[in-house]
């Protein structure tokens, strides 16, 4: 019998986990870098339009958002279904969007300060008398570099 | 009893190095998603000190009014055609001084590409959507002529060229070169689209 019971001895050896915190480390590091934080909820809807013709924006650091749109259903009942502009968190009037702009700017490097980017993501559902406000707002603070960010596809795409 | 020896441990040193490849893979094969768009600038808000005189054969007036419909140069257009129309209007080289155009040289239109100004007038109820479109096809007019002279002159799009210069991973060395390219036709069909103030009526 002793035969037998010697072939039932040996388990197999713990796998080692020396290599565990090695694993952990490669997704936490993965994680970091292609998270992206998300600095705003949108309050409004953000259905951006096609464009074909479109230049990345490169540096993040470089860019003030303003989103426009109609407010999503949660805030219809208090704002209305009209467009309307998103200044970080909250809800703002036209008037609001120089000060907003001269704020972001002046929290932003120096060295930074003259090369701005202002992304405009509007819902394309809105109409241009807001976007023109927004313009001037812009053109009278002296931040004249806008980008319409849009999708990339086919412009035409946009009409239907 | 001597007792038998279990199986042997398996190595895991190399654990690390699947690790690694793992990470590299991913960090090499993840874009972080970036916001693309058409880029703009606005006209500042104070008039020029002299304002040039623009004879108004040398500007392509584009209108949309509230239901989306063009009204180019007087005339109702299809906005599938505006790319072509405005096209043939920069190149038009009414003046002959522009050796690279391949335009009409059509008396009534812009005199050549450097004068040739486009001005888009939107309703305060035109769709953004609609705006965004007759946008990019003026920016698709321009770098269309661009693109046609940088393949002429240098073999490549002049797209192409254009994101590889503003695309901060590419080493100085090659971006020095290709300033000066992106320059050169730049200055060959400057970009001079106008954005009047919206008409109000």
């Amino acid at each position: 019998m002793a035969k037998f019971t010697k072939k039932k001895e040996g388990d197999l050896p713990a796998v080692s986990t020396a290599s565990l915190p090695d694993i952990v480390f490669m997704l936490l590091f993965f994680f970091m870098t292609v998270t992206t934080m998300k600095d705003s909820s949108l309050l409004v809807e953000n259905t951006l339009p096609n464009a074909s013709e479109v230049k990345k924006l490169e540096k993040k650091d470089r860019v003030i958002y303003i989103y426009v749109g109609k407010p999503t259903q949660e805030y219809q009942k208090v704002f209305g279904t009209e467009p309307k502009i998103q200044l970080n968190d909250k809800f703002a009037n036209v008037d609001e969007v120089g000060s907003f702009i001269l704020a972001e700017r002046a929290k932003k490097p120096q060295e930074l300060q003259n090369v701005l980017t202002t992304a405009l993501k509007v819902d394309k559902n809105a109409n241009m008398g807001l976007i023109t406000d927004i313009k001037l707002q812009l053109r009278k603070v002296n931040a004249l570099k806008v980008n319409y960010t849009t999708y990339e596809g086919d412009a035409f795409n946009n009409l239907q | 009893m001597p007792r038998r020896k279990g199986a042997p441990e398996v190595n895991a040193g190399s654990m690390a190095d699947i690790a690694f490849l793992l990470l590299i893979f991913f960090l090499v094969t993840t874009t972080i998603e970036t916001d693309a768009g058409l880029d703009r600038m606005l006209p500042p808000i104070e008039p020029p000190e002299n304002p040039p005189i623009i004879r108004q054969k040398n500007i392509f007036t584009v209108n949309i009014n509230k239901n989306g419909q063009l009204l180019v140069e007087d005339e109702l257009m299809n906005l599938k055609n505006l790319r072509e129309a405005a096209t043939a209007f920069l190149e038009n080289n009414a003046d002959g001084t522009c050796d690279y155009c391949k335009g009409r040289k059509d008396p009534a239109s812009s005199d050549n590409p450097d004068k040739a100004i486009i001005s888009l007038k939107n309703d305060r109820e035109t769709k953004y959507s609609t705006y965004i479109t007759v946008q990019n096809e003026l920016v698709g007019a321009y770098n269309d002529l661009r693109n046609r002279e940088a393949q002429r002159l240098y073999g490549k799009d002049f797209t192409d060229m254009e994101a590889e210069y503003l695309n901060p991973e590419t080493p100085s060395s090659v971006r020095d070169e290709l300033k000066d390219k992106v320059k050169r036709i730049q200055d060959m069909f400057p970009q001079k689209l106008s954005e009047a103030e919206t008409s109000t009526d």
